[in-house]
């Protein structure tokens, strides 16, 4: 692992956590389907983001076998998940990859499990926020207040993309917020008390 | 005149407006109404999916729901990425009935009912197998010929479900460009991956992905490439000399959408298709 941090294995947390997966992703259309991995590789060897990645998907699949999703949790891979589908389609087993990931993703978020690159979940909780309000999302509010969030020097190189935006009258300067915000906030407000995943 | 229901997406308002707004005048052009539906909500994206599955289903719901109750069967995602989501969230909802259990309860606290009659299709899907070849060349006036296209799907046009086009190996936006006069380039990175948003969190993977798609395009001898997804397009048009300059390479290369072809191929003029929004020189392309 890049961060080199030493492991900490909890042996009831770490079982509690692949119950938790496993029920969640049986939920997934064709998600009982993870059980019939046979290892081939195909979704490693197509995941453009796999040679970033601490585990690739072939790997994930390995480690909730042997019962370690915490540690990949923790690790450099499931945000580098850009969602291309490409292990999904090919995946001989027909195994639902991109939705695990993202089963992967929200389990990593409810359990604080966060890795060095977890810039992807600062974006998709500041992205959330930003629809909340609105009910449709702003790019110049969501990127001003990623950028804050994670490395404000980096917002720095990106002013000369935001300059020519702005002389093509691209930036979005103003938000519209939807007129049925309320019922959509009431319709948010009930999943959560359901406490659904 | 034909009439679909259309979600422009957030992204089509004002960063990619170019988008929405050439596609609905070719459209127009077609004998096609794309009737934006009243007070969309955004989809959920990529984003809200890693965050909480439930709200992301309901965000998408709803708007499936006001599609519905404006008498819509058809509703036209022109983004690839709301196109995916409202896509999944109709097959979640058709297969999984806890999941749809969940949905309507949460619709109802808003007074909403969707009775899943809503088929979600892309923009690119419907402009090409709806009007047809000759529909389309009916209204070609200035074909564009001695064009080289790149035509880049991207991944979620044809991924995952394959009903937009081949999940491998799409060729809609390929014949779109023969009725059009253009020709395309063989373009073997046409559904690979721009990096989607990685390019702003995880820059130097999103910066390989979206390089190696212009790197192949000038290979190839393309006069542009055409996107069909406003995150592809801007990945392909915003980043092209800081990843020439990582690369040592030059990756200029104009980046249009294949609606602003279309618009050029039927007459319309460069401000009408909104060339001027362009970050790419493409004068040559749409002049």
């Amino acid at each position: 692992m890049k961060s080199g941090k030493p492991r900490r294995l909890d042996a009831e947390a770490t079982r509690s956590l692949r119950k938790e997966f496993l029920e969640h992703v049986k939920e997934l259309p064709d998600g009982e389907k993870v059980m019939e991995c046979i290892q081939c590789g195909t979704c490693s060897a197509t995941c453009p983001s796999a040679s970033r990645m601490d585990y690739s998907p072939r790997a994930i699949v390995a480690a909730l076998r042997a019962g370690d999703l915490e540690h990949v949790l923790e690790s450099d891979s499931v945000w580098l998940c850009a969602s291309c589908y490409g292990c999904t389609v090919r995946c001989p087993a027909g195994i639902p990859f991109t939705d695990m990931m993202y089963e992967l993703k929200r389990l990593a978020m409810a359990r604080g499990l966060l890795p060095r690159a977890r810039q992807a979940s600062v974006m998709a909780g500041t992205f959330a926020e930003t629809v909340n309000r609105l009910g449709r999302n702003n790019e110049v509010a969501l990127i001003r207040k990623y950028y804050l969030r994670t490395n404000p020097f980096a917002a720095m190189g990106q002013m000369g993309f935001a300059l020519r935006m702005m002389k093509r009258g691209r930036l979005e300067l103003s938000s519209h917020r939807i007129k049925g915000i309320e019922g959509l906030v009431k319709m948010l407000s009930t999943v959560e008390q359901e406490g659904a995943k | 005149m034909r009439r679909y229901g259309y979600f422009p997406g957030c992204s089509l308002m004002v960063t990619n407006r170019a988008y929405s707004i050439s596609a609905t005048r070719v459209a127009r052009e077609l004998g096609v109404e794309l009737a934006e539906v009243s007070d969309w909500n955004c989809c959920g994206a990529t984003a809200y999916l890693a965050l909480s599955e439930a709200k992301a289903f309901v965000m998408s719901a709803r708007n499936l729901a006001l599609a519905e109750a404006e008498g819509h069967d058809t509703l036209v995602a022109a983004c690839s990425g709301c196109y995916v989501v409202l896509r999944k969230t109709g097959k979640y909802l058709d297969e999984k009935p806890a999941v749809r259990s969940r949905v309507t309860k949460a619709l109802a606290a808003g007074d909403m009912t969707y009775n899943r009659t809503v088929k979600v299709r892309h923009l690119l899907d419907v402009l090409v197998n709806d009007c047809g070849e000759e529909g389309v060349r009916a209204r070609v006036k200035k074909p564009l010929e001695g064009l080289k296209v790149a035509a880049y799907y991207g991944c979620q046009v044809g991924r995952p479900f394959g009903e937009a086009d081949d999940p491998e190996f799409p060729v809609t936006m390929d014949r779109l460009m023969g009725w059009l006069g253009a020709t395309t380039v063989d373009f073997p990175v046409r559904a690979a991956c721009c990096g989607g948003l990685t390019m702003t969190t995880e820059p130097d993977l999103g910066m390989e992905m979206t390089g190696r798609i212009l790197r192949v395009a000038r290979e190839r001898g393309a006069d542009c490439i055409a996107t069909a997804c406003p995150l592809c397009q801007i990945n392909l048009e915003a980043y092209q000399d800081k990843i020439g300059r990582k690369l040592g390479t030059d990756l200029r290369m104009p980046v249009v959408y294949f609606t602003q072809l279309m618009g050029r191929a039927f007459g319309l003029s460069s401000q009408e298709v909104m060339a001027q929004d362009s970050l790419t020189d493409v004068s040559a392309v749409l002049a």
